[in-house]
């Protein structure tokens, strides 16, 4: 029988073609009479386009066409802070306002500058405390921030009040009419019943996506059809939210996305920006390739919101978590509706279920560049702030850092959020011994701010949860007649190997050779079924789920049509090896090739021409275009289940800060995750490690710098932004996983994109306190000016709150 | 309100961007404009060379003789890419901060981004699509990181394998940390920088090996 896919490390099929050159991402693909376009971005954070004068630029040779917000062709896009792709009011620096479309690059760069563009300034904020100010600058003409009250969602404006801000003083968070509020309990008691009650003001710093890719796209149309090769992390979302955007039907619209340089968050869905290429190379009636460069992609990749906050946590003497007051205000950016502020809420309940707490925050807008989600969307910023803070409380307490923890860490009854949700699975309390065990945890803290040298040791812990599913995905797979199986995956290669990690469950409910199974993604000509979007770690457990389903499905026919060539019940057969069979009596079988023959000469639902009637319409689609050429698996996935799915990283740190420069060495990590079933071990290692070391960057390097007086950016490449290199991250990086199957979802397994982030991000802010004598440096990034200003004892360079400096 | 006019012209009249790296061309630098630009054939077919004297130039990639129409401001990155059609090697920054442009130039890494084609006249030239051999066998390297799952989005890889494959081609028996030191000029942002190192360590492995 087949060794079962499932637990082994299997290299992905596309990784020979990604580390020959032959991988085809966006920018790679070339079409006959391809144009190039070039972006005129705003040099103001906000403006008003008053007159374009293109004329000099048209007249250019070479300049075959301009695309501007007015174009009749632009679709027009509704919705609340909704984002086109071209504006005549930019709401950030950087923003693009029109596109030229010329036979080559430079001849298009050429045009830009020579295109007269009459801006008008309006009032900017970079600073979301600045636009909460009585009388201070909106970043939008009609508010500064999104009401959402049952169905309504409108830009409002929201000011505090002078006493607000008097109250608070210059370096304490003003805390005035919050926008969300949500409680548990009565904060005012838990503080009450509190043994030691901590306060602190915490700043958490905006980041960009930064994916290696910029979200480069080339599109043409061809019989009334667009086809657009972009950068994206999903694929049928993407598909569709394309297909939406331009008002145009699914299957009019093709999308080529086999391969994405990275996305974080930052590519879920239909960039905004890919209006361009599809509606310059309609209007030109040519292919028009868009090349984004590292400049634009900072401006326009997204960000993770930063978050300005005040935090009060009371604690029993048992280290027992009694209250948390939380206040977060957002900086949500220009577009959108980033819910960071509300999951940060969300984790902390989580992370420490508190008797009482209280959740208050406001999400402001900034002329600042759009925020979307960003791994662990709220849940990387609030473990970063608090851990710090369990740790002074367990040395306040007299108790180990691990142990406080232990005594607060949710178990499988445990709860989260306003509405005190519970959970699928939990098996934190399982992750954080595991973790004690094979970091050492014991053994390492013995070195806790001892000095070697001119180094301070520090020992560190993150924990960090975050959502890791969802259900009711569609599978979709053929067994064809060659007698492979053909697993078709909607869901994008955003670089988790899910799209093959996702296929063996079905390969292994068939028992089959996983050399015998294809993995068929990345183009929606190639009949993909509906599928979660790649986001939120949904992915893994979404599609392990709809791959069984499917799989159980063509499992069940095949076991029908074997009986009613062979005889007996269908029960009796069994399948393994490609071949079904009368189970006591393995002889007795046919090949699955000769089954999908018998499956495609009896039609019906063998062959997918009949289907399933609770399948999404674009699975409907892609089952139509495959039905007749094998066995169809067929299933939404509705097996159902209870709670909500989340996996966990704990983080374990260890680093060595200089305490005559301020320069944090990490020297250790290694994260242990709670993720029900692995999956492919290796590809799980990489997961906990690689968002990790972006966890290490929002710790201790990365952020973004406006200029207050003009609002531009500074950090728009990656020198300046400084994402972690090779030599910044520790030689080798350890990691284990609990490995207890979700008992309620068949496979066992969960997501585990997001949580590793927080884990690292954590886990060096707690290690760094550590080093430095249990302080709270209560700021992100952990720059080497701010930890020697620590070190020293003298003042700070920037204010407690002070923002994107 | 005050109400600006503002004319998007980045430099002094009369002295534009192009013309700038019209002059450091001459002075035989490298180019550091804001961001690389693809020249196509378009317009200079229609016999505009506004770029100077175009090149018909004979480079030798990956072992063949390619003959090709050089603009003086060209660079390599946009040659192979946009010309050759040798599109393995990526542009992550467009100016020499992440590496995935990395090539070798007789035997050395450059950042192709960074290195005008006329500068590679004469020199062999070997991409991620000259690695492996044309029977389809991987070079060390690249069998190494298959053998150990390397890379996630993969978009640095290529740069990050022809680093790594000039390193150990030169350095039997290197250790983590010089591969790690050998590897600091190139970026992944997935993170997947503890894979990496044990692929270049299987890659030393193999190397021996084969040796």
């Amino acid at each position: 029988m087949a060794e079962k896919a499932i637990g082994r490390d299997i290299a992905p099929p596309d990784l020979r073609a990604k580390i020959t050159g032959r991988a085809k991402y966006a920018e790679d693909f070339r079409a006959e009479g391809m144009l190039f376009a070039k972006l005129l971005l705003s040099p103001m954070p906000h403006c008003r386009v008053r007159r374009i004068d293109p004329s000099a630029a048209l007249a250019m040779e070479g300049v075959v066409d301009i695309l501007t917000a007015d174009d009749p062709m632009m679709p027009e896009i509704t919705g609340v802070a909704a984002e086109a792709a071209l504006t005549n009011e930019p709401l950030y620096e950087g923003e693009p306002v029109l596109a030229v479309a010329a036979v080559d690059e430079t001849t298009a760069a050429d045009a830009i500058e020579a295109i007269r563009v009459d801006f008008e300034p309006l009032p900017f904020v970079v600073d979301p405390l600045d636009s909460l100010r009585p009388g201070g600058p909106n970043a939008r003409l009609d508010g500064n921030i999104q009401w959402r009250e049952g169905q309504t969602r409108e830009i409002r404006e929201f000011k505090w009040t002078d006493d607000d801000f008097d109250a608070a003083g210059p370096d304490r968070l003003p805390m005035g009419e919050p926008q969300v509020e949500w409680n548990v309990g009565d904060v005012e008691d838990g503080f009450e019943d509190a043994d030691l009650v901590l306060e602190e003001t915490i700043l958490h710093q905006s980041l960009s996506h930064h994916p290696m890719e910029p979200r480069s796209c080339m599109a043409y149309w061809q019989n009334g059809k667009l086809y657009l090769h972009g950068s994206t992390q999903s694929t049928a979302r993407t598909h569709a939210a394309l297909a939406n955007r331009l008002g145009m039907d699914q299957s009019d619209v093709v999308l080529v996305a086999e391969y994405c340089g990275g996305g974080f968050g930052s590519k879920i869905s239909s960039a905004p920006i890919m209006d361009v290429p599809a509606i310059l190379s309609r209007k030109t009636g040519r292919p028009v390739m868009l090349r984004i460069n590292r400049y634009e992609e900072t401006y326009i990749g997204r960000g993770r919101p930063g978050f300005q906050s005040f935090a009060k946590m009371g604690f029993g003497n048992d280290g027992r978590v009694t209250a948390i007051d939380l206040y977060i205000v957002q900086d949500a950016g220009s577009y959108g509706s980033s819910g960071d502020f509300n999951t940060a809420g969300t984790v902390a309940s989580l992370c420490y279920q508190p008797e009482n707490i209280r959740f208050r925050a406001v999400s402001v807008y900034t002329n600042t560049p759009p925020r979307s989600a960003q791994r662990a969307p709220g849940g990387a910023q609030i473990v970063a702030m608090l851990e710090p803070i369990m740790d002074k409380a367990a040395r306040e307490l007299g108790m180990d850092r691990l142990a406080i923890r232990q005594v607060n860490a949710p178990g499988p009854d445990g709860w989260l959020g306003a509405n005190q949700g519970t959970l699928s699975s939990c098996f934190a309390r399982e992750a954080l011994d595991l973790g004690a065990e094979v970091f050492g945890w014991e053994e390492r803290t013995q070195l806790s701010a001892t000095r070697r040298g001119t180094k301070s040791i520090g020992v560190g812990i993150g924990i960090s949860p975050f959502v890791g599913g969802s259900r009711g995905m569609d599978g979709l797979l053929v067994i064809r007649p060659d007698g492979k199986l053909y697993i078709h995956q909607g869901i994008g290669n955003l670089g988790t190997h899910s799209i093959a990690d996702t296929a063996r469950a079905a390969c292994d409910v068939l028992g089959m050779d996983w050399n015998d199974c294809e993995v068929v993604w990345g183009d929606t000509s190639r009949n993909l079924p509906w599928s979660s979007s790649q986001s939120g770690s949904q992915t893994t457990h979404a599609h392990t789920r709809a791959n069984h389903a499917a799989a159980l499905d063509a499992k069940g026919k095949l076991q029908e049509i074997a009986a009613g060539a062979l005889g007996g019940s269908p029960d009796a057969y069994d399948c393994a090896d490609g071949r079904v069979f009368q189970a006591a009596n393995p002889g007795r079988g046919m090949t699955f090739a000769e089954a999908a023959r018998r499956a495609i000469d009896m039609g019906g639902r063998y062959s997918g021409h009949e289907l399933p009637d609770d399948l999404n319409p674009m699975t409907v689609a892609s089952a139509n275009n495959l039905a007749g050429e094998g066995l169809m698996g067929v299933s939404r996935d509705n097996y159902g289940g209870d709670g909500s799915i989340w996996s966990w990283v704990m983080g374990f740190a260890q680093v060595e800060v200089d305490v005559e420069t301020g320069q944090i060495d990490l020297t250790e990590y290694t994260g242990v995750t709670d993720c029900g079933t692995v999956l492919h071990p290796r590809n799980l290692a990489a997961q906990i490690h690689g968002g990790a070391v972006q966890g290490f960057g929002q710790a201790r390097s990365q952020k973004w710098v406006f200029d207050p007086q003009w609002g531009v950016a500074f950090a728009k490449r990656f020198y300046t932004a400084r994402p972690p290199g090779i030599l910044d991250v520790p030689l080798e990086m350890g990691w284990a996983a609990v490995g207890e199957p979700d008992p309620q979802t068949p496979v066992g397994a969960k997501g585990i994109g997001e949580p590793p982030i927080g884990a690292g991000a954590a886990a060096i802010a707690s290690a760094v306190a550590d080093a430095l004598g249990g302080q709270c440096l209560c700021r992100t990034p952990l720059t080497t000016d701010v930890v020697l200003a620590a070190l020293t004892g003298t003042e700070q360079p920037y204010r407690p709150l002070e923002t994107h400096v | 309100m005050t109400e600006v006019e503002i004319i998007r012209d980045r430099g002094p009249r009369n002295y534009s961007r192009r013309k700038f790296i019209k002059g450091v061309i001459a002075a035989g630098a490298t180019v550091s404009a804001s961001s690389y630009l693809f020249r196509g054939p378009g317009v200079l077919t229609a016999g505009q060379a506004r770029g100077g004297v175009e090149r018909l130039m004979t480079l030798t990639v990956n072992g063949q003789q390619r003959r090709v129409d050089v603009l003086p401001y060209e660079t390599l990155a946009m040659t192979l890419r946009y010309k050759l059609g040798l599109t393995g090697t990526k542009l992550g920054c467009d100016r020499a901060e992440c590496g995935a442009c990395t090539v070798h130039i007789d035997g050395v890494t450059h950042y192709s981004c960074s290195m005008l084609t006329h500068q590679v006249r004469g020199r062999e030239i070997r991409t991620i699509e000259g690695l492996e051999s044309p029977d389809g066998e991987l070079h060390p390297v690249q069998q190494a990181v298959m053998d150990e799952g390397g890379f996630q989005c993969a978009f640095c890889a290529p740069g990050f394998i022809m680093s790594m494959a000039a390193f150990v081609e030169d350095n039997p028996g290197a250790s983590r940390a010089q591969c790690a030191q050998a590897l600091s000029g190139n970026l992944c942002r997935c993170g997947d920088y503890n894979k990496i190192l044990d692929s270049a360590e299987r890659a030393v492995e193999l190397m021996d090996q084969r040796a």
